[in-house]
């Protein structure tokens, strides 16, 4: 069976959204390059859980709503979808501009959630660390930057089609409007951490180059009882470069979470 | 028409092969290229030639802002229109202009321009851009916002100018409890205002509109499209049920004359096209960082970006139209033909460029000054008097 595709009007934004699978809610907030496509890793979680896979406000299909300034507009708006939808407490699973908003979302309010897993996540900042600048790469260079596996990196051609183009973007221009400065991160979100209370998964790939693995021990020591997972030979996108590594560590935290 | 010697101070000394190395001159190119004792004497020489200007007949002169780079050496131009207020007597200098999105406040431009314009008694010209791309980078400005910011900016600026103060500003970048402009213009009500751009028609929309009817300058662009972006600006202002005067259209270009067409283009061969292909040196990412243009613009500019980063050559730009070389008769011509068809009232001659050297800046004004502007003067003014 194959997923299936809804829409969904939130505070007057009218998302795309992808589903599949019964048990409880998964939602999986995605990275920077949007949720085209519904990908092998997803299908995996929806062996054990009911994910469910907006395309956030601003990106892809989605609306791009005119209260859209900042992160915490997301986090807002998650807030407002997981009621609406009924799906509280959920797994709430963020890769990179996603883990951004999900850490926004959990310091605000834990209580709809059964946990959190951040994936290569943007949203604190490390002076010591170096990064790539996305803003500053070429497409190309950047798919490059976003995977360890060169041939992988290869593999993954360039948006041709006019309507790929467009999204993409709207997706880079949708990601400067919430992350261009300070540069992917909130100078205020590490103060209150401390406030994600429900289970908590660090996921990295250990040669990320967007966001580095140095990233993870910090998460893991800003949020209470955090547990840190590290993906060998990955880049930024474990769940794409190494599903069957990503679902089985995923899926193991999860369980102990319940 | 009114003549202005526009420069844009390049670190002339740049090391050229700078480019094997680094894929810019903007932005990410090592400050450590920039030696303060060659760049101490390009200021105080540039800022020779502005002057001179002052002497030669021209009726304005311009500098404008670009950040970290060594395109242009003024990324605060009113340093550059404070020193030349007071050495300058007769002509109108012209700040092309400041960036408005990249400005935390824009008060400190309400009260830099209007304390230039009581300085100089009513010599100035207020510019407003959004600033080319890469200075969103260098300045760490959203270019998701930029249009956003500079309307409220532009708009927080000219109040501050017209209205009574204090009184309150809230727009959403921008807050004040008090807005009260000390010193107020000298120019009542307001110095003028032109917005030099590229070509957009939103641009050009928004400067034509009745309520405004700002100078559009249209900057380094092909005579063909040139011609196609004063006429929308014309249309617009019909549409709107005026008439455009030549007074609100400007063009800026790079001109060189020397004694004859093969001598111009041997001398300035080298350094145009230094100002084409190292100065003006940029990735695509640097140029056009996302929401600096509109979706469909951008898609227009993907379409074509085949022509992006090409090398140029002086013979693509002069045929082109972007750039006049030639002898004082070939320049005359040219510029009188386009005038004639175009009908801009703001002629700005950039004539330094790229690693133009003193000697041959001074030549080429010299022979600007005597040999094409007043033969245009003439030449134009004996065409209004026959109409």
């Amino acid at each position: 069976m194959s997923h299936t595709e809804t829409w969904e009007t939130i505070a007057g934004c009218k998302i795309r959204v992808m589903r599949k699978g019964t048990g409880a809610p998964l939602l999986f907030l995605h990275g920077a390059s949007g949720a085209a496509h519904w990908l092998p890793f997803m299908d995996t979680l929806a062996e054990t859980y009911q994910v469910i896979v907006p395309e956030h406000p601003g990106f892809g299909a989605s609306d791009s709503p005119e209260w859209l300034d900042n992160i915490g507009d997301l986090a807002y708006f998650y807030l407002d979808f997981i009621a609406a939808l009924g799906l509280g407490p959920v797994h709430l699973v963020g890769s990179s501009l996603g883990g951004w908003i999900a850490a926004e979302l959990a310091v605000r309010n834990s209580s709809v959630l059964r946990s959190v897993t951040l994936i290569g996540a943007a949203g604190i900042h490390l002076p010591e660390v170096p990064r790539v600048d996305m803003f500053m790469l070429a497409p190309e260079d950047l798919t490059r930057a976003i995977f360890h596996d060169q041939d992988l990196a290869a593999a993954i051609p360039a948006p041709t089609e006019q309507a790929e183009v467009i999204v993409m973007l709207k997706n880079r221009l949708t990601t400067a409007k919430l992350a261009w400065s300070p540069r992917f991160y909130n100078p205020d979100l590490q103060k209150w951490l401390h406030r994600v209370t429900v289970p908590t998964l660090v996921l990295w790939g250990d040669h990320d180059r967007i966001m580095p693995a140095a990233y993870a021990p910090a998460w893991t020591a800003l949020i209470p009882g955090a547990q840190q997972a590290i993906i060998a030979d990955c880049g930024h996108l474990p769940h794409v470069e190494k599903p069957q590594d990503f679902t089985s560590k995923l899926n193991a935290f999860l369980k102990g979470a319940v | 028409m009114k003549f202005y010697l526009m420069h844009l101070m390049p670190y002339a000394d740049l090391d050229l092969d700078y480019d094997q190395k680094h894929n810019s001159a903007w932005v990410t190119l090592p400050n450590s290229y920039y030696d303060p004792k060659k760049g101490a004497k390009l200021y105080n020489r540039y800022l020779d030639e502005l002057e001179y200007a002052d002497q030669v007949g021209f009726d304005g002169v311009c500098v404008n802002e670009h950040h970290q780079n060594a395109y242009g050496l003024m990324p605060q131009p009113g340093v550059m229109a404070g020193a030349l207020a007071r050495r300058t007597k007769n002509v109108k200098i012209a700040i092309l202009g400041r960036a408005l999105p990249l400005l935390n406040n824009p008060v400190t431009v309400a009260e830099e321009f209007s304390m230039i314009d009581n300085i100089t008694e009513g010599r100035f010209i207020a510019g407003f851009v959004r600033g080319i791309g890469a200075e969103y980078h260098a300045w760490s400005a959203n270019p998701a916002n930029s249009h956003d910011r500079f309307h409220e900016a532009h708009d927080l600026i000219v109040q501050s100018w017209t209205r009574e103060g204090p009184f309150a500003f809230h727009g959403k970048h921008y807050q004040f409890e008090y807005v009260n402009l000390w010193p107020r213009p000298y120019t009542q009500p307001r110095p003028p205002i032109w917005v030099p751009s590229q070509g957009s028609s939103e641009t050009i929309e928004w400067a034509s509109h009745p309520d405004r009817r700002y100078t559009y300058l249209q900057t380094f662009t092909p005579v063909a499209m040139l011609a196609k972006y004063m006429q929308m600006y014309k249309d617009m202002a019909s549409e709107h049920g005026y008439e455009a005067t030549s007074d609100q259209l400007g063009w800026s270009v790079p001109i060189y004359v020397a004694e004859t067409d093969e001598q111009a283009i041997r001398e300035a061969r080298p350094h145009i096209e230094n100002f084409l292909n190292k100065f003006l040196r940029m990735p695509k990412e640097m140029l056009l960082p996302p929401g600096y243009l509109s979706l469909k613009s951008m898609m227009g500019v993907m379409s074509a970006k085949a022509t992006i980063g090409q090398k140029q050559t002086i013979e693509s730009v002069m045929e082109k139209g972007m750039f006049i070389c030639g002898s004082p008769a070939t320049v005359r011509e040219k510029l009188k033909e386009y005038h004639g068809q175009i009908g801009f009232g703001h002629l700005l001659s950039l004539l330094q460029f790229g690693t133009l050297p003193a000697e041959l800046t001074r030549k080429n004004m010299d022979l600007y000054a005597t040999q094409v502007m007043p033969w245009l003067r003439a030449e134009i003014a004996g065409r209004a008097a026959a109409e």
